[in-house]
C-alpha cells in the first residue's frame, strides 16, 4: 500500500509580510489559510482535515479550528517535530486521505518572532516543556547556531569541507532571491562576502545563517477525486518519508542528518532516484544543513557535499541541481523559525511553472522538498516529499 | 584566560537527584546498561538499549577528547560548547573552560573539572589535559 498519487496539493499561499507588528499569530494563520483555499478554489466549508504544529497558538488545532470557523472537521493532526513538521504533514494528510479519514486537508504555519523581538538563534532557549535531556545540555549554552556549528566543524574535520564551499550555498540562494520582491535579503553576495561576514559561532558566519522573519504559509492537500474537479493545476504527492535522528545513547555522529533515512523512503515510494529530481527545496536553516542533507539524500557521495555545492551548482539555469529558487531561508524568509512549509511552496510553484521566470526550471517534472526540524546538533525530525506534475 | 561564563543551575528532576549529588562530591557518574554492558548518555534510569531499569552507575575516569566544538562569538564572554568523547565511549555535551577559546581543537585531550553554578550545584565541565 502506498500514498503515491492518492493526494494532490491543490492550493498554496505565502504571507507577504516579513514583520507582522499589527497581526496576531492566529490572524496570520487564518490569512494564509484563506489564501491557500482561494488559490485552490475551495470553500472553507469543504475543509474536513486540519494540520498544524507548535507555532499554532493555544491548543493548536482546537484553538485554530474555532478561530477560523472550520465547521466540518473530522480529522486533526498536530504532530510537532519542529520546522519540518509541515513536510511530514503532507505525508500524514495523504495517509488520512488514502484511508478515507478526510478529503480536504488544510496545513498552516505562522508566527511573529521579529515583532516579538525574539533572540532566535544566539541565546539558549529554555523549552516550554521540561525534557529529560535539558539538565545535561541547556546549562552549557546551546543555541540554534552553535549546535549547527558543531556539526559543521565535525564535517570539516572528517571530510575537509571548507567555509568557502559552505558559502556557495548562500551565494546560490542570493542569486535566486534577487528576483523575489518579498525576500528579506535581495542582494547577490559572493563567497568572499560570506566568509568575511562576522563569525557568529565558529565556523558559521552571519551569512551562513538564515534570516529571522515573521509571516507564514499554508497549503491544501486534497484527494485526487477532488483535485480532478478543480480548475487549478494540482501537484500529486508521489512519495513521503519521515525519520527521527538523535544522540543514540551518546554514540553520536553529527556529520549526517535524518535525511539519510527519510530520503530513501520517499524515493522508493515515488519510484524515482535523485537523478530524476529536476528541482529541490532543501531546508536551509544554515548552509551546513543543506550540505549534509544533499549528501544524505544521495545527490552526491557522503563527504563530497562541499565539492557538489561549489561553483554555482545549485543556481537555477547554471548548475545541475537548482535549489531554493525563492531565496529559501537564507534570503527569503523563515517564518517563526520553521522553514519546512515554505520549502513545499516553492516546489509547488516550480511544478506549476509559476516560479519567477529567471529561476523557473524548464520542463520541471519531479521536485523534492525536504525539512529538518529540531537540531542537527542533538535530535531532529527529518521529512522528505517527492512531488510531480498533474499532467505527468 | 578569558572571563568565565556563568552556568545556570540544572533544572531539578527526580530522576537525576543521585547524579547531581555525586557531582557535588566531584564525581561524574555514568549510567551503564547491565543487560548489554554498554555505557550511555544522557543520564537516565532506563536503558535506551533494552528499555529496562537494569542500570548501574559507574564513576567516569574523567579523561576524554573533543569530538567537536564551537566558540559562541555572539556572547559576552565568549564560551566554548563542545561534545567530549569520554574514555568510556559516550560523547557528552559540555563547556571547555580554563583556556583561550581560540586554542581549542577537535581531537584535543581534555580532563574533567567541575564548575559552580548560580544555585551552588557543581556541574561537569572539561579543561585541556
Amino acid at each position: 500500500m502506498s500514498i503515491k498519487g492518492i493526494a494532490h496539493i491543490a492550493g498554496i499561499f505565502e504571507h507577504p509580510t516579513r514583520k507582522a507588528v499589527d497581526l496576531s499569530v492566529a490572524q496570520l494563520h487564518a490569512e494564509v489559510a484563506a489564501g491557500a483555499l482561494a488559490d485552490a478554489g475551495i470553500d472553507k466549508d469543504m475543509v474536513d482535515g486540519y494540520f498544524c504544529a507548535g507555532d499554532a497558538p493555544g491548543l493548536g488545532p482546537l484553538s485554530m479550528i474555532e478561530y477560523m470557523g472550520l465547521n466540518n472537521l473530522r480529522h486533526m493532526d498536530s504532530t510537532d517535530v519542529g520546522g519540518s513538521s509541515y513536510v511530514l504533514h503532507i505525508g500524514h494528510a495523504a495517509e488520512a486521505i488514502a484511508m478515507g479519514k478526510c478529503n480536504v486537508a488544510l496545513i498552516t504555519l505562522a508566527g511573529r518572532p521579529r515583532a516579538e523581538g525574539m533572540a532566535t538563534g544566539t541565546s539558549p532557549r529554555a523549552p516550554a516543556e521540561p525534557a529529560p535531556d535539558i539538565p545535561f545540555e541547556y546549562i552549557y549554552g546551546p543555541t540554534v547556531v552553535n549546535m549547527y556549528a558543531m556539526a559543521a566543524h565535525r564535517h570539516m574535520h572528517e571530510f575537509g569541507t571548507t567555509s568557502e564551499q559552505l558559502a556557495w550555498i548562500k551565494v546560490a540562494a542570493s542569486h535566486h532571491a534577487q528576483y523575489n520582491p518579498h525576500a528579506m535579503l535581495q542582494n547577490v553576495v559572493t563567497v568572499e562576502d560570506v566568509v568575511n561576514s562576522p563569525m557568529v559561532a565558529d565556523p558559521l558566519h552571519r551569512n551562513d545563517c538564515c534570516v529571522i522573519s515573521d509571516g507564514g504559509g499554508a497549503f491544501v492537500v486534497v484527494s485526487k477525486e477532488i483535485a480532478a474537479g478543480l480548475k487549478r493545476d494540482t501537484v500529486p504527492v508521489l512519495g513521503h518519508g519521515e525519520a527521527p535522528k538523535h544522540l543514540n545513547g551518546g554514540k553520536i555522529d553529527l556529520t549526517f542528518t535524518g535525511a539519510r533515512w527519510s530520503g530513501p523512503l520517499a524515493f522508493e515510494e515515488a519510484g524515482v532516484t535523485p537523478a530524476d529530481i529536476d528541482y529541490a527545496s532543501i531546508y536551509d536553516s544554515f548552509t551546513i544543513t543543506v550540505l549534509e542533507t544533499l549528501e544524505d539524500l544521495g545527490f552526491c557521495p557522503v563527504g563530497e557535499g562541499g565539492k557538489f555545492v561549489s561553483d554555482g551548482n545549485l543556481i537555477s539555469g547554471e548548475g545541475k541541481l537548482p535549489f531554493n529558487t525563492d531565496g529559501g531561508g537564507l534570503c527569503n524568509n523563515h517564518p517563526i523559525n520553521r522553514g519546512g512549509l515554505t520549502k513545499v511552496l516553492e516546489a509547488v510553484r516550480q511544478l506549476r511553472d509559476e516560479a519567477h521566470p529567471k529561476v523557473q526550471v524548464k520542463d520541471c517534472q519531479v521536485a523534492l522538498a525536504h525539512g529538518t526540524g529540531g537540531s542537527i546538533g542533538t535530535r531532529m525530525g527529518s521529512s522528505t516529499v517527492i512531488l510531480g506534475r498533474a499532467d505527468a | 584566560m578569558s572571563a568565565v561564563r556563568n552556568i545556570p543551575s540544572p533544572p531539578e528532576n527526580v530522576e537525576h537527584t543521585a547524579f547531581w549529588a555525586a557531582a557535588n562530591e566531584g564525581k561524574l557518574m555514568l549510567p551503564r546498561c547491565k543487560d548489554t554492558g554498554q555505557f550511555f548518555w544522557y543520564p537516565r534510569n532506563i536503558s535506551p538499549f533494552t528499555l529496562s531499569n537494569n542500570v548501574e552507575w559507574v564513576e567516569a575516569s574523567g579523561k576524554g577528547e573533543i569530538y567537536t566544538y564551537s566558540v559562541m562569538r555572539r556572547a559576552d564572554p565568549n564560551y566554548v560548547i563542545a561534545y567530549v568523547t569520554l574514555e568510556e565511549g559516550v560523547s557528552v555535551m559540555t563547556n571547555i573552560v580554563g583556556c583561550d577559546p581560540d586554542s581549542v581543537s577537535i581531537g584535543q585531550k581534555v580532563q574533567l573539572d567541575f564548575q559552580d553554578t548560580d544555585g551552588g550545584q557543581k556541574v561537569p565541565v572539561f579543561k585541556p589535559a
